[in-house]
Parts: C-alpha cells; structure tokens; sequence
C-alpha cells in the first residue's frame, strides 16, 4: 500500500515533465527541430516499431553485445583460472595485464575498424576487450578464495589438471564468476551501443545518430527511450538470472 | 623472503620483456601483418618522432583538459545531487524513478540530442562528459551521506551544531570514501566519453588522433596513440588514489 502511494508520486515528476514539454511544444515555446514533441515521439516511436527498424536494430545491437560478451568471458575465466591457483604466476603475468587494462577499450575502436572494416566484427573485438576485464579480474580472486581443502582433495585422487579444473576449481568459483560477468554484461551493451553511434554503421546506436543527423529529433528521441526500456529490461534480466544462479550453486554445501 | 619477493619481480618484468620480444621478433619474420601489428620498436619510433614534432602534446592537453573539465563539473553536481536526495525524503520519493530510468541508460547515447542541441563543438563534447560522468559519483555520495552513523547526527543535534556545519564537518568527511570510489569511475567514464566525443565531433584531441592515423594506416602513429591513452588512464587513476590516501588519512588513524 505505502510502496504503491510512493511509486504513483516518484510517476509524478516524469509525468509533470512530459506534459510540461508537450504543452512548451504546442504553445511554440521549446524549438520543434531539436526538442520535438512527446506525441511525435510516441508516435515516431509506433512507426518504427510497426516496420521493424527499431527490432531489427535492437537484435544487430544485442547479436555483437552478447558475442562479445561470450568471447570476452571465455579469455576471462582462461586466463584467470590458472592465475588465480598460482600466486607465482600472477606476480609474474600480472604486472604486464595491469599495463594492459588502463587502456580505455575506446582507444581499441580505429584499431578494430583497422583490422576488421565495419561491420559485426570490429564491434564483437572492443566489446571483447572491454569485457574480458570484470571477469578475469573476478576469476582470479575468485579460484584464489576456494577452499585449499577441495584442491587437496583433487590432488589427493590424483586428478589430471584439466579434469580437476573443470570439475573441482571452476564449479567451486562458479557463483562468484558470474558475479563479474553481470557487470560485464552491462559492459557489453554499453560498448556496443557506443560503437554504433561513434563508427559502425549498425544497430540502434547507429539508429540514433542517423536520425540526429537527418533533423528527425522525434525518431531520434523515440530511439533514447526505446534504448532507456531495453537497457532496464536488460538490468532485469541479469539480476534475475543471477539470483537463480546464486541460488543454485551458493546453495550447495559450502 | 625478501630475494622471492625480489625474484617474482624480475620474474615479471622479464616475462613483460619476452612478450614484447616475441611480438618483435615475429614481426620483423613478417608473420605478423605489419599494418594490422606493427611492432614494439616502430610503435616507439612514431611515439618518439610525435613527441619530438609536439604534435602529441597539444592534443593530448586537450583531451586532459576536456576530460577535467567534464569531470569536475561531473562531481561538484553529483555530490550535491547526491547528497541532496540522501538527505531529503521528498526527493528521494520525486526523483529516484527518473533517475532509475536515466542510469542505465549509455551515456554515450547521448551524444546525438548533444549534438543537436550543441552542434559539433568543444561544449558538446564537455556536456556529453559531464552527464555520462556523473552517475557514479551521484550514486556513491548518495550511498556515503545516506549511511553516516545516525549516532554522529545526535550528537551533532546534542551539540547544537548547524545543518552547514555538520555537512561540513560531520556528513562529508563519513560520506567520503564512497565518494572517492564513485569519483575514480568517473574519471575512467570520463576519458573514455572524452576519446569518442572527439572522434564523433571531429575535435582536436588524442581521440581524433588515432582515429585520423587509422584514416591513413598509420599503424604505428594509431597504437603509439593507444599507448598514451592507457598511461593517462593509469596516471589518471594514481593521482586519485594518491589524493583518496592523503585526504583520508584519519582513516587508518582511527583503526
């Protein structure tokens, strides 16, 4: 009852806020060519909707946030698994990845238009790079904090390295990886998004500054708020997958 | 003990070396495409003829500057923001679904409204790193003033001491450290909006750089360009820490 009062006055102020603008709008107060008005969004927002420019973009953007995404968890929990189980390795290797990773992964974009032109591709690489960080980090700190009991026992059965990594040391980390991997999905999009609407010719970024480009402030408002529902629905979806995740395997005997 | 810790170093810095070598070496054997991976050596080379000619460091000042400037306007706004909301239930229940809604949005997405409203220009790309900045330090000052120890309030209240001076005094220095931590972030969201609002705007920078010197397959000049911008991200990030070490200092006093 009390969170149904307080979420209907925090609807107060957007609300306050459209009408106070749609109202600027048609009295001739705020400028059309950059402000545009909320039923020209809404209803430019219907219209690519209805012809599948705005889906289309949003299944381009996903395609290359989710690849890289992939890739970049895969070289994460790789590199970070061995790191992570030798101290000597990691004050070796360390080092050179703490050189690696100030690198801001915009500084990666003309590189990767440099290897791979435009295109999925190029994107899918900074994505990568951007990724691969929250979870090698995570990685490390994670198989650095499983119990030495569990290797022991590993060591004790005489387990070859691989088998005893895949079903001793990544299962004991696993609730803690996909920790990182959350924020890296979070990444993913973000970079995604960037790229489009810096370089690449694709997705909804790319939408967005086509419409800025071609004075269709309406098409490129409706594609803001479109993104704002899709990147909360994405926020959703991973805090949801992570807590049946944790549940599953933080539930195990610890 | 200390010769391992000695030796662990060393260990380091040759293994930092033999990479550097083995990329060397396979490119001077042509099994690496010299455009696409130009080695160490030329990467230094065109590092070291840019810094000679100086036309590295007027960009790179630019992208400093655009990049501070942003950032500074960033935090001012974002503590005071944040401070406000976590002080004042009104606000909290007004404004935190809007900005729910705005905080998880790219905040490069808002590069094109910039650009419409600012046109391709130096304010443009300030403004785009103002907003994209501000999240981190609004949500770590609101998250640092909301759980200042209730009991210091009291006593302040005991103590007769004025709303100002408790901020001041009381509020900010416990609200600190998740400020700091919120800053730091903002610092790296910073150069990062700073390096691709140049590039969309076409301004003279360190972005623009490498983007021109992909433009003309320039490899070297591009990861010599690269190089620059992960040591400003690290430089960046040490000054910060060295400030964060050195204004809270009391901390490890009280421990």
């Amino acid at each position: 009852m009390n969170s149904a009062i307080s979420a209907s006055r925090g609807a107060l102020v957007p609300i306050l806020l459209v009408a106070l603008w749609e109202l600027g709008e048609r009295a001739g107060v705020l400028p059309p060519d950059t402000l545009s008005s909320p039923a020209a969004i809404l209803s430019a927002g219907a219209e690519a909707l209805r012809d599948g420019s705005l889906l289309w973009g949003t299944i381009e953007t996903f395609e290359t946030a989710l690849g890289g995404l992939a890739i970049g968890t895969l070289i994460g929990v790789a590199l970070g698994a061995p790191l992570g189980l030798s101290p000597v390795m990691e004050a070796i290797v360390g080092p050179t990845l703490d050189a690696i990773r100030p690198v801001p992964s915009m500084a990666l974009l003309p590189l990767a238009l440099l290897i791979y032109g435009f295109g999925a591709r190029m994107e899918i690489m900074v994505v990568t790079f951007a990724c691969t960080w929250p979870v090698l980090i995570v990685t490390v700190s994670a198989v650095r904090a499983i119990d030495r009991r569990l290797l022991e026992v590993a060591r004790a059965l005489e387990m070859p390295p691989l088998l005893s990594m895949f079903r001793i040391t990544l299962p004991a980390a696993l609730a803690r990886i996909g920790v990182g991997v959350r924020v890296a999905a979070g990444i993913a999009l973000v970079v995604a998004v960037t790229t489009e609407i810096v370089l690449n010719p694709r997705g909804l970024g790319y939408d967005m500054i086509v419409a800025a480009q071609s004075m269709r402030p309406d098409l490129m408002w409706a594609d803001l708020v479109w993104l704002g529902l899709v990147g909360l629905l994405f926020d959703l979806c991973l805090r949801w997958i992570e807590r049946a995740w944790l549940s599953r395997y933080a539930a195990g005997p610890a | 003990m200390r010769a391992r810790r000695w030796a662990t170093r060393i260990g380091a810095l040759l293994f930092a070396v033999a990479v550097l070598g083995l990329w060397q070496g396979l490119a001077d054997a042509r099994l690496l495409s010299p455009v696409f991976f130009p080695s160490p050596l030329r990467t230094w080379a065109a590092l070291r003829a840019m810094a000679i000619r100086g036309d590295l460091w007027g960009p790179a000042g630019a992208t400093c500057l655009r990049m501070f400037y942003g950032w500074a306007a960033a935090s001012l706004l974002g503590v005071l923001v944040g401070a406000s909301i976590a002080r004042s239930a009104a606000a909290r229940i007004y404004l935190q679904p809007l900005l729910e809604f705005l905080r998880p949005l790219p905040a490069s997405a808002i590069i094109p409204p910039a650009i419409l409203f600012l046109g391709l220009t130096n304010r443009m790309v300030v403004t785009v790193i103002a907003f994209g900045a501000i999240w981190p330090v609004l949500l770590g000052s609101y998250h640092g003033f909301r759980s200042v120890d209730p009991r210091l309030g009291e006593v302040a209240a005991l103590l007769r001491i004025k709303a100002a001076p408790y901020l001041w005094k009381v509020a900010l220095p416990s609200a600190l450290p998740d400020i700091f931590a919120g800053v730091r972030v903002s610092l790296a969201i910073a150069l990062i909006l700073a390096i691709v609002a140049e590039m969309q705007a076409a301004q003279s920078g360190l972005g623009l750089n490498i983007l021109m010197a992909q433009r003309s397959f320039r490899s070297p000049e591009l990861y010599a360009g690269i190089v620059v911008l992960g040591i400003l991200g690290l430089i960046t990030n040490q000054v910060l820490l060295a400030a964060e070490c050195y204004l809270l200092r009391w901390r490890t006093l009280i421990r």
